[in-house]
Formats: C-alpha cells, sequence, structure tokens
C-alpha cells in the first residue's frame, strides 16, 4: 500500500479537512513546500494562498488560507489556519472588489494609513484570486 | 389558618415569579444553543494547537522560549478565574471559586505567593472578598467571547511569567460537558505541561522556516490565545446550560407550591362553607 499521511485543517472558526492524502502542497513563508509522508519534522510560517490536498483516488481538495502556522511530523500534518475556506466556497467577486479596495489604498498613501495592512490586504486578495483561477482551470 | 385573600395573594405573587423563571428559561435555552455552537467551532483548532504544542516541548528544540522551560523553585503563581458576569446559574460559579479557593490555600501552604486575573464579575467579586492580589481584570463580556477583549488582561499575566515576576500559570474555568454536566477545572496554562521537555528521549527537533526563535514565538501566543478563548467559550456555554436547568427548577418549584397553596385554599373555602351552612341550619331549627 502507498504511504499516506494524515492531513488536518482547521481554521479558528471549524476543522475544514481532516483525512489521509497523498501529499500536500502549501504556500510556505520561505517558498512553496511540498510534503509527502515521512517528511522530517518541520514548523514554519505560511502565506496567503492555496493549500492543495491530494487525496488517494480523487482530486486535489483546494483549500485557501490568508496565513497561519504549519506542523509537519512524520506521519500527520497540521494546518493551523488563521481563516481557511473551502476552495469551492470562494467568492470571486467579493475577492475582486477587496483586490481593488486594497490596491486603492496602496495608491492613496497620502493619508496616515497602515500601508503594512493594505499590503496584507492586497497579498490576500490576490491569493484569493489565485485560488479560484486554479480551481477554474480544473472545471474546464 | 390564613384567611382566603392572604392565599390569594400568595398564589398570585407565586405565579408572577413563575412567569419570571419561564421566560429566564428560555432566554436561556435560545442563548445555549448559541454558545454551544460556539464552543463547538472552537474546539477543532484548540485541539490540534495542543497536539502540536505537546510535541513542540517532546523537541529537543535549538530555542527554548521561556514558556517551555519549567522553573524551580516556584515562588509566585498567576491564576486566571473564568466565571460568569450574572447569577442565577445554579452553582456553576461557586464550584469554580472552590476549585480556586482550594488550588490558592495549596500554593500558599507551599509558600507560592498569588497573582489573580479576573474574566468574569462573580469571580472577581470572590477575588476582592478573598484579599487576592488582582492585577488584571475583565468583565462585562456579553454573550460572545471576544478575543480582543480578552487578551489584555491575559498579556499582563504573560508579560508577568516572562518577566519572571511569576513562575506558574494557571487558568480555572468550567468545562462543559453536556447540558445537564458541567465540571469545573483547573489547568496549568504556563509552562507547557509536556510532562518531559526536552528529555534524553527526545533527540529531533524541527526545521525552522525561516528561523526558531520567531516560529515559536509565534506559535506559543497562538496557543495560548487558542486556550484562553476556548475556556471562556466553554464556560459561557457551561453558564447558559447551568441557568437554563437551574429556573427550569426554580419553574417547576413555583408549580408545586402554586398547586399546594391551591388546595389549602380551597380548603379554608370549604371549611368556611361548611361552617356558614351549619350556622343556617341551626338558626333555622332554633326558629
Amino acid at each position: 500500500m502507498a504511504l499516506r499521511v494524515h492531513v488536518d485543517v482547521v481554521s479558528a472558526e471549524e476543522s475544514i479537512f481532516s483525512g489521509e492524502a497523498e501529499y500536500v502542497v502549501l504556500p510556505g513563508e520561505a517558498g512553496e513546500l511540498g510534503i509527502y509522508p515521512r517528511h522530517t519534522p518541520l514548523l514554519t510560517r505560511i502565506k496567503p494562498g492555496t493549500v492543495r490536498i491530494k487525496v488517494p483516488d480523487a482530486e486535489f481538495e483546494m483549500i485557501y488560507v490568508s496565513g497561519g502556522m504549519l506542523e509537519v511530523q512524520p506521519t500527520i500534518v497540521t494546518v493551523l489556519a488563521d481563516t481557511a475556506i473551502r476552495g469551492g466556497d470562494l467568492d470571486e467577486a467579493k475577492a475582486l472588489e477587496a483586490k481593488k479596495a486594497a490596491e486603492e489604498a496602496l495608491q492613496n498613501r497620502s493619508a496616515e494609513m497602515d500601508y503594512a495592512k493594505a499590503e496584507a490586504e492586497l497579498a490576500e486578495a490576490v491569493a484569493q484570486l489565485a485560488t479560484i483561477e486554479q480551481l477554474k482551470k480544473r472545471k474546464h | 389558618m390564613a384567611s382566603g385573600k392572604e392565599i390569594r395573594n400568595k398564589i398570585k405573587s407565586v405565579e408572577n415569579t413563575r412567569k419570571i423563571t419561564k421566560a429566564m428559561e428560555m432566554v436561556a435555552a435560545s442563548k445555549m444553543r448559541k454558545a454551544q455552537e460556539r464552543m463547538r467551532q472552537a474546539r477543532p483548532y484548540g485541539e490540534k494547537i495542543r497536539r502540536v504544542a505537546a510535541h513542540l516541548s517532546h523537541a529537543l528544540t535549538e530555542y527554548k522560549h521561556p514558556f517551555l522551560v519549567k522553573r524551580d523553585p516556584i515562588k509566585k503563581a498567576g491564576i486566571i478565574v473564568v466565571t460568569s458576569d450574572k447569577g442565577l446559574c445554579g452553582a456553576l460559579n461557586s464550584n469554580v471559586l472552590r476549585n480556586v479557593l482550594n488550588q490558592m490555600k495549596d500554593l500558599e501552604s507551599q509558600g507560592i505567593a498569588i497573582q489573580a486575573t479576573a474574566i468574569g464579575n462573580k469571580g472577581l467579586g470572590f477575588l476582592q472578598r478573598s484579599g487576592a492580589s488582582v492585577v488584571s481584570q475583565v468583565t462585562g463580556l456579553g454573550d460572545t467571547p471576544h478575543l480582543e477583549r480578552l487578551i489584555g488582561p491575559v498579556k499582563v499575566q504573560l508579560d508577568a511569567y516572562i518577566n519572571g515576576e511569576i513562575d506558574q500559570l494557571f487558568i480555572a474555568y468550567t468545562r462543559f460537558v453536556n447540558t445537564m454536566k458541567q465540571e469545573p477545572v483547573i489547568e496549568q496554562l504556563l509552562p507547557l505541561s509536556g510532562e518531559v521537555v526536552g528529555s534524553e528521549s527526545a533527540r529531533w527537533d524541527y526545521v525552522y522556516e525561516p528561523d526558531a526563535k520567531s516560529v515559536i514565538d509565534d506559535l506559543l501566543v497562538r496557543y495560548v490565545e487558542a486556550l484562553i478563548y476556548q475556556s471562556v467559550a466553554e464556560s459561557m456555554a457551561s453558564e447558559q446550560s447551568a441557568r437554563m436547568v437551574a429556573m427550569k427548577s426554580a419553574s417547576d418549584n413555583a408549580k408545586n407550591v402554586i398547586g399546594e397553596l391551591k388546595l389549602v385554599y380551597n380548603k379554608t373555602r370549604q371549611a368556611a362553607i361548611t361552617k356558614e351552612l351549619s350556622e343556617i341550619v341551626s338558626g333555622a331549627a332554633a326558629v
């Protein structure tokens, strides 16, 4: 039997995904990470982006996360997401709106605004859109 | 025996009390559903972050965060007491506070000083009465736990821990078991209670990205926040359940009292009628 790794994705609001997987792809802080079973223990922050979980004998499970922590043990992968949304529930219109708002906020820097916060918001919106794009590609 | 009018007034007043307790029962029941839902949603995150923290406390980490290091001897301890703001919820608060009192006595007998944080009005009143030093407090939380409001008072204790003013931190709250059962618990929040921190058997360490310090710092902040949030959410769900049960038994008691009073009332009424009748009959016989 092929090796499997147990994956848990939880956000503060609910448990998003829990089950066996062949491998997981996540946006780590230092770059994209691909985690296979028997990975060495790893602890890192994750950036806004898509967590892709290869479910055995099925398609990828796509989950959008806005950041959080990742713990890898040889047999368990735990994603502690700040907010996580299952790919199918993402709303493209809302994400586009958020992106536009964040971009505008970045351009009107004259006011005493929180630059870092606006930038983080933009990164989140862009990551959401990327998840939606990936989902679309799969459907067509 | 009391006169008919007096008993009627008494029945009226018990009926009014019953209306109030019945209304409070229904309010608590609807709030309870929401509070339980919130608590259930918070549980998976709390469980997972506990697991990660337990792994972490067993690893042979290159960077020792103060939260992970056991201190000896313990000179001073902190305790966070989570209670409700309002009463009328049965023995809920007194159970938590009895536990706290025992714990405080225990620590004091070992010569450990205590500083307390109160979350909720009832605990605050108790701590002030018992003469404990209350370093921070938050009351009037309402029906939803807001992390922003909780984190300030808790940070006072965390800072004290980091600065070495306290060597241990406990949290006392009510764990929700089910609607009928809630149990008061005291847990050690800091240092992380993984039994053997960095023991000889642990010969592995994580790979950290970007570096151990910032990742562990980040994780432990989340850990403490998640635990505090969860204990407050559990306490709130317990509060509403306990209140619903307490108000239900109050309504039932009122119903029994009304039944008994009605019996007494009818008896006196009948006695009065019988007396009047026999007076009329004996009067007629005399004529």
